[in-house]
């Protein structure tokens, strides 16, 4: 990884947890665009969680056990933007080394 | 957009899941073929930054909010199969962790604001810079269309996979979910256009969709030692 590749990497993933984590407990709050539709034609309270989902570590963007919505939700926010990012980076050093064992990489 | 469990029939849920998953596979076999160097690292900021958009809830009209979908922008970024892997690890997490989008719709919503999205806005980019002059504001231009048509489309198949399981006519949710994303589509262009625009200004190097010979303005050196 080139110098200014890591620095893009870095200031890029800085905004990233920075807008989820400090943003996020400002977002709108009312319903997206298919749960207006839903509950403007009847069909909202079909939804419901799967099984799986009673246990879900942090339900509806909100860090358990922490009293302030804001911070809850800012705390979720933190969380999820660097798991996502170590799921993603992951999976895509994962992949390419597969199938590729020799010094393979281009001269950059 | 996230449909929750209980919205689609099971048949509807297997179908789209069908389709969301041959898709990812296809994607995973071409991973290896697609990811560079520089895109290992580019794939985590982008689901990254996604994923945060994506908490970004805006008011659109009439106590609705709408937030960023990011197919298009990961699309510009990293082409259409990386993009899907993208989006589907977001809808992962959101799905097991946030309780967010179902467990039996997670092939629909990978589908809806991932796969369809991607493809789509892919299919724009190329087009544009086949019939367009190949300039910085035709690009920019065309990731905004590219990305406004995410959304309706990803809109138009959620209504479709609805009126297909019985759950509400197809003549009142189309409209009604058309109609309230012509304005989170435009909020999705916008933050598009912001974002690869950042990107262009920085490491133009890093986007995969056909970028303009930005010869006007002096290029920063790229991989150059700090």
């Amino acid at each position: 990884m080139s110098t200014s590749l890591k620095a893009f990497t870095i200031v890029a993933l800085a905004v990233a947890v920075g807008l989820a984590t400090a943003a996020s407990p400002f977002a709108s709050s009312s319903p997206d665009g298919l749960e207006r539709v839903a509950g403007d034609h009847g069909f909202i309270d079909d939804g419901r969680l799967h099984a799986v989902q009673d246990e879900s570590p942090i339900p509806d963007y909100a860090m358990p056990g922490v009293d302030n919505p804001r911070v809850a939700t800012g705390l979720a926010g933190f969380v999820g933007t660097l798991v996502v990012f170590g799921l993603a980076y992951g999976a895509g050093a994962v992949l390419r080394r597969r199938d590729r064992p020799g010094p393979a990489m281009p001269t950059a | 957009m996230h449909i929750p469990d209980g919205f689609l029939s099971p048949e509807v849920a297997a179908a789209t899941g069908v389709v969301a998953a041959g898709t990812v596979l296809v994607a995973l076999r071409r991973a290896d073929e697609l990811l560079d160097e520089r895109r290992v690292p580019l794939l985590g900021v982008t689901a990254a930054f996604v994923f945060a958009a994506q908490m970004l809830n805006f008011p659109v009209a009439g106590g609705t909010s709408g937030h960023v979908l990011g197919a298009a922008l990961a699309a510009i970024l990293l082409g259409p199969w990386l993009a899907c892997l993208v989006l589907s690890v977001v809808l992962l997490v959101q799905a097991f962790l946030f309780a967010d989008g179902g467990i039996t719709a997670l092939g629909a919503n990978v589908l809806n604001m991932g796969v369809i999205g991607a493809m789509g806005a892919a299919g724009v980019m190329a087009l544009a810079a086949r019939l367009l002059p190949r300039t910085r504001a035709a690009f920019l231009g065309s990731a905004g269309v590219a990305a406004w048509l995410a959304v309706m489309a990803g809109a138009a198949a959620t209504a479709i996979e609805l009126a297909w399981s019985g759950t509400v006519p197809l003549g009142t949710v189309l409209p009604a979910m058309l109609g309230v994303h012509v304005f989170i589509g435009i909020g999705e262009a916008v933050i598009t256009v912001a974002a690869v625009s950042a990107v262009l200004a920085t490491r133009p190097d890093l986007i995969t969709a056909d970028v303009p010979p930005l010869d006007a303005r002096p290029l920063p050196a790229t991989g150059a030692p700090a």
